[in-house]
């Protein structure tokens, strides 16, 4: 595939309706540290997906296809994401 | 009937449903490989426990997209007989075949204990022999068994009794202290609405013999054998 | 002259080096330096202990491998071999406890998969500071353990956990897994053939687990460190198939051997191999398959990267071998072959990066052997007096034992554990020992790990000794006689003279019980300088790891009281043995005494006794009557069974402490409880065998009565019992 790489950074949360026990737990632990402004937590995911395409339009489209068929399930997670140009490769390769 | 068992990599339970098949019923048993479209003729198929690719991301979320998924789909579809246990009953509500999804238990743990089902739904092939309001003693093994489903969902569900076993005390009372996970409305399995298509979290293959705690799984396993429901060959 | 920095990165003493340099006959690289310093460290060395474990028996009846191997191995008949070992992961559970639990599980189990066994459970000792400021340690472990065997497929049947201020700073995480295998399937690890293939298969490796040594980095730029993960993440999942691939290996004649990548990577596992076969093998570090890019030689043989296997592959097989690995998505890459050279030869392309002799390797750490002392006040302990103080209320006594963390409940512990997995689970955990059958056969194995910190820290060698007699009355309890001893030894700096005193006094204890129970030690590890500046040392924790073999699993009997109206019995005599006591520590607030006398010709006799009488059918429950004493194993019983107990007065005769009798821990004693019709053969045989036995009571109601002595409502210390550990 050629044209640029692009950074995506995605944000998978559960939907507002679902049940977060998660959430709720680390809520009541910051709330037991003192933290009593914590009004409500809710724990999610964060993904970093580099891919390759010729437009930002392009890798935009095709990450919001990776969030819906895999990446988020629509029943209990919403996703969100933003796309951008991708620094030179890092310098401590991990891959 | 012809039982086949789903092995995806990170499954095991397929060994115990294989097990009980095989060895305490002397039924007919094929392993079928996740990255094989064949399903070998089966009349069943058991989709098992497990962790299948590591419950990574989600439990489910890649099993499902499984070469082997996409024939266990149609077979579906042409009212074949699907049984997902535990780990498989998450790849079917991943896959769409069962509606909802199953979320971390409420207590944040992992929890292996037996629980007591009652049995609302007689009629499928899976609980023929079963009584109704029977209570099954079955063991749980799960992270993440919390059913949940929108509110919509939720009561489709219970209008058209696709609830077919639920959480209950020793005596099939359906109360809150016999929820292990935080099931909406003690959930512990459903069917899709034409009845072929079941999902439950507890292990009935591991409730087989009763020196290892309970045979109570058996009806599950009987009903499929013996219930005369006329079975579509895959 | 090689500098200091760099010995001390290496973790080499001067000596040390002066020996390796004149083995060698020449200056060491900077690669084989780091080699040397690995293989000769006291975790693969064993230079410290290696003198004092030859004391152990590690032969007998069924024995089929011994120590050397990656776990020791045990006929149990039909042609059924089990396969088990016990391993530390201490410090990286203190310094991350979930990813040092987990990746502690995962190693043990690669020992046994080495073997060609499968693995069929887990067991786990666990000692940690009090809760609850250790929580974050205990419940960061019990996830990790969870998280790795839940995931991996292999139940966790059976464990132990005590909480003593000894461990605050240094909690200890022993694992223990038991496999099973047709005896003509055993496989061991024996780099066999000149020519045949060395493949790495399973994970890529990364800079795991690399310690210090930052000359040997490529880049010699200020982030070396950074660049080391400081803590490893387990993979189970690919653990898994990894698992799978080596049991479909098992079956491949072309497959010469299998060996675990465990601590110092492929530098250790590769030598061991080649030890054990008495050859020779050359490697290509640039066939390794890696995580990361500009790994240096160093960084790729000292890799501690988990989920990692060493294959050995007939020459020309290679391919059928990668094609098992391919099935489950594992990288197989062949990275040398065994010579004949006796050499350890590491090559990077065509340039050899290192090449040692085998045995300077692994026979060639000089034994060290330090002073041995035992502390002043080592006396003083044993006779400090707390006899006078006069005993307070008996049931308030036992509703706080019950109710404290050594005590109470393990069910918030092993309920997060999947321990039905295999659906062979006879007996689960949170009796006395775990039984599981071996299906298709009648037969079925017993397993436990025990020991007593405590117990060891009054006396070393009298506690070792309890420590082995516990293990092995566990398995008497559920009607499985005792086969085979795995055991790890949990220690502080053995270069302080009392440490290693205790070390000594600790390996003669179990050596002197195992052989007189008959027992082989068939595997092992030790793990030293569990101490921190500011905790000290852990107390001296032996933790001995028993398998057993119930031949009909129709006969075994479990913990809990069955019927109502049952006789309950108390097999064994009580002495004065507060000392060391749960007792003594929960209500008194002492950590004293004499611990327990051992007679282990009396403890082999109750164990025959309750072996023939649950044989006979004649038991309704058995229960070994340990920390906490009589009375609590009496409530266990109950608590397990659902059912009280009634019994008259407690008669306590001639200077027996009347606290003694109900929470003193004497040991060779069990619980009984047997039907009415059974008790007249159970008087014969007591007679027949010279065993004492004492009428305590009868199963009856809600209650726990002790007519004028102990009266505790069942439901209020089930209360306290559940709530002991949330």
């Amino acid at each position: 595939m050629t044209g640029s790489t692009w950074l995506a950074r995605v944000i998978v949360t559960p939907k507002p309706v679902v049940n977060d026990p998660q959430g709720l737990t680390v809520a009541q632990g910051l709330r037991t540290l003192g933290f009593d402004e914590v009004a409500e937590v809710r724990v999610g995911k964060y993904v970093e997906i580099r891919v390759t395409a010729e437009h930002k339009r392009e890798a935009r489209e095709r990450v919001e296809e990776m969030c819906r068929k895999l990446l988020a399930n629509h029943v209990i997670e919403d996703f969100r994401f933003e796309v951008e140009e991708a620094p030179a490769p890092a310098e401590v390769p991990s891959g | 009937m012809r039982f086949g068992v789903v092995v995806f990599p990170g499954t095991w339970s397929d060994r115990d449903c294989g097990w009980v098949i095989d060895q305490v019923l002397g039924a007919e048993l094929r392993y079928l490989w996740h990255k094989d479209r064949d399903l070998q003729g089966c009349d069943c198929v058991i989709l098992p426990g497990g962790f299948s690719h590591g419950d990574y991301l989600r439990t489910g979320a890649i099993a499902r997209f499984s070469p082997v998924m996409e024939s266990v789909a149609e077979f579906a579809e042409r009212g074949g007989l699907v049984w997902g246990i535990c780990n498989g009953f998450q790849i079917l509500c991943e896959a769409g075949l069962l509606p909802g999804a199953l979320i971390r238990n409420d207590a944040l743990q992992f929890r292996c204990e037996w629980t007591h089902l009652v049995c609302e739904r007689t009629d499928t092939a899976f609980t023929a022999v079963v009584e109704r309001r029977q209570v099954l003693r079955i063991p749980i093994s799960h992270g993440e068994g919390n059913y949940f489903a929108d509110p919509p969902t939720l009561s489709r569900l219970e209008q058209h009794g696709q609830v077919v076993f639920r959480y209950a005390d020793e005596h099939g009372f359906v109360v809150p202290a016999a929820n292990p996970n935080g099931s909406m409305h003690n959930i512990a399995g459903i069917v899709n609405e034409r009845g072929n298509v079941l999902g439950m979290m507890p292990h009935p293959e591991r409730a087989a013999e009763l020196e290892i705690g309970s045979a109570d799984g058996l009806f599950l396993f009987r009903s499929l054998l013996d219930s005369g429901v006329k079975v579509l060959t895959a | 002259m090689v500098d200091a920095r760099k010995l001390k990165e290496v973790a080499l003493s001067r000596d040390e080096y002066k020996a390796l340099v004149s083995a060698l006959s020449r200056e060491p690289n900077d690669l084989e330096l780091g080699m040397v310093g690995v293989l000769w460290s006291e975790h693969c060395s064993y230079k410290t202990s290696k003198a004092l474990l030859r004391r152990l028996p590690s032969q007998g009846h069924g024995v089929l491998q011994g120590p050397g191997e990656n776990a020791g191995a045990v006929d149990v008949g039909e042609g059924w071999a089990v396969v088990f070992k016990v391993e530390s992961h201490n410090h990286p559970s203190a310094i991350e406890p979930y990813q040092g639990a987990a990746t502690g599980v995962g190693g043990i189990l690669r020992d046994v998969i080495a073997m060609g066994a499968r693995p069929v459970a887990l067991l786990d000792s666990l000692r940690f500071g009090p809760l609850p400021a250790s929580a974050h340690h205990f419940a960061g472990v019990v996830a990790g353990i969870a998280g790795y065997g839940n995931c991996i497929g292999v139940p966790t049947v059976a464990g132990e956990v005590y909480f003593e201020d000894c461990y605050a700073q240094n909690p200890l995480v022993n694992a223990m897994c038991v496999g099973l295998v047709r005896s003509d399937r055993l496989k061991r690890a024996r780099a066999e053939g000149a020519g045949n293939s060395l493949l790495l298969v399973g994970a890529q490796t990364g800079r795991d687990g690399i310690h210090g040594a930052s000359f040997a980095s490529l880049d010699l730029d200020q982030d070396v460190e950074e660049r080391r993960p400081a803590v490893q993440v387990g993979n189970p999942f690919l653990e898994k198939c990894l698992l799978e691939a080596c049991m479909d290996l098992v079956r491949m004649p072309s497959v010469v051997a299998i060996q675990d990548l465990g601590a110092a990577g492929l530098t250790s596992s590769v030598a061991e191999a080649v030890a054990r076969a008495g050859s020779g093998a050359e490697i290509d570090v640039a066939k390794v398959p890696r995580r990361e890019t500009a790994m240096s030689p160093y960084e790729v043989m000292l890799s501690e990267s988990q989920e990692r296997m060493l294959i050995v592959v007939a020459r020309g097989h290679e391919a059928d071998v990668q094609r098992v690995f391919e099935t489950w998505d594992l990288e197989a890459a062949v990275i040398g072959e065994v010579t004949d050279d006796g050499l350890l030869t590491v090559r990077e392309g065509d340039e050899v990066a290192a090449s040692l002799p085998i045995e300077l390797l692994t026979e060639g750490a000089p034994p060290r052997r330090p002073e041995s002392k035992p502390r002043p006040e080592q006396a003083t302990i044993l006779s400090l007096d707390f006899m006078r103080r006069e005993p307070p209320d008996l049931s308030r006594s036992l509703k706080r034992l019950l109710g404290s963390p050594n005590l109470g409940s393990r069910r918030p512990i092993f309920r997060q554990y999947d321990h039905m997995l295999g659906a062979a689970t006879l007996v689960p955990p949170g009796g006395d020992a775990a039984l599981l059958r071996i299906k298709g056969t009648r037969r079925a194995l017993a397993m436990t790990i025990d020991g007593n910190g405590r117990y060891c820290e009054l006396d070393p060698y009298v506690g070792a000794q309890i420590a082995v007699a516990e293990a092995a009355r566990n398995l008497t309890a559920v009607g499985a006689r005792p086969l085979a001893v795995t055991d790890c030894l949990n220690f502080g700096n053995p270069d302080r003279p009392e440490v290693f005193w205790q070390l000594e006094e600790a390996v003669a204890g179990i050596a002197t019980a195992c052989r007189a129970f008959g027992l082989p030690v068939v595997s092992g590890n030790v793990s030293l300088y569990n101490e921190s500046e500011s905790g000290g040392a852990v107390y001296p924790t032996p933790i001995i790891g028993m398998v057993g073999l119930l031949e009909d699993y129709t006969k075994r009997v479990d913990a809990g009281f069955k019927e109502e109206g049952d006789f309950v019995l108390m097999i064994g005599a009580s002495g004065n043995d507060l000392g060391g006591s749960e007792y003594l520590k929960v209500v008194f607030g002492q950590v004293a005494g004499r611990p327990p006398a051992i007679d282990l010709a009396a403890e082999k006799a109750v164990r025959e006794f309750v072996l023939a009488a649950a044989q006979a059918g004649l038991l309704h429950s058995a229960h070994d009557c340990a920390e906490g004493g009589m009375l609590t194993a009496v409530a266990e019983c109950c608590l397990l069974g659902g059912l009280g107990v009634r019994c008259p007065e407690l008669r306590v005769e001639g200077d027996l402490r009347l606290d003694s009798a109900f929470f003193g821990e004497s040991q060779a004693r069990f619980i009984v409880s047997a039907g009415s019709r059974a008790m007249p053969e159970l008087q014969a045989l007591a007679r027949r065998q010279h065993v004492e036995f004492e009428l305590l009571g009868n199963v009856h109601g809600d209650r726990i009565v002790f007519e004028g002595q102990v009266d505790v409502d069942l439901a209020e210390l089930r209360d306290a019992w559940d709530r002991a550990l949330i």
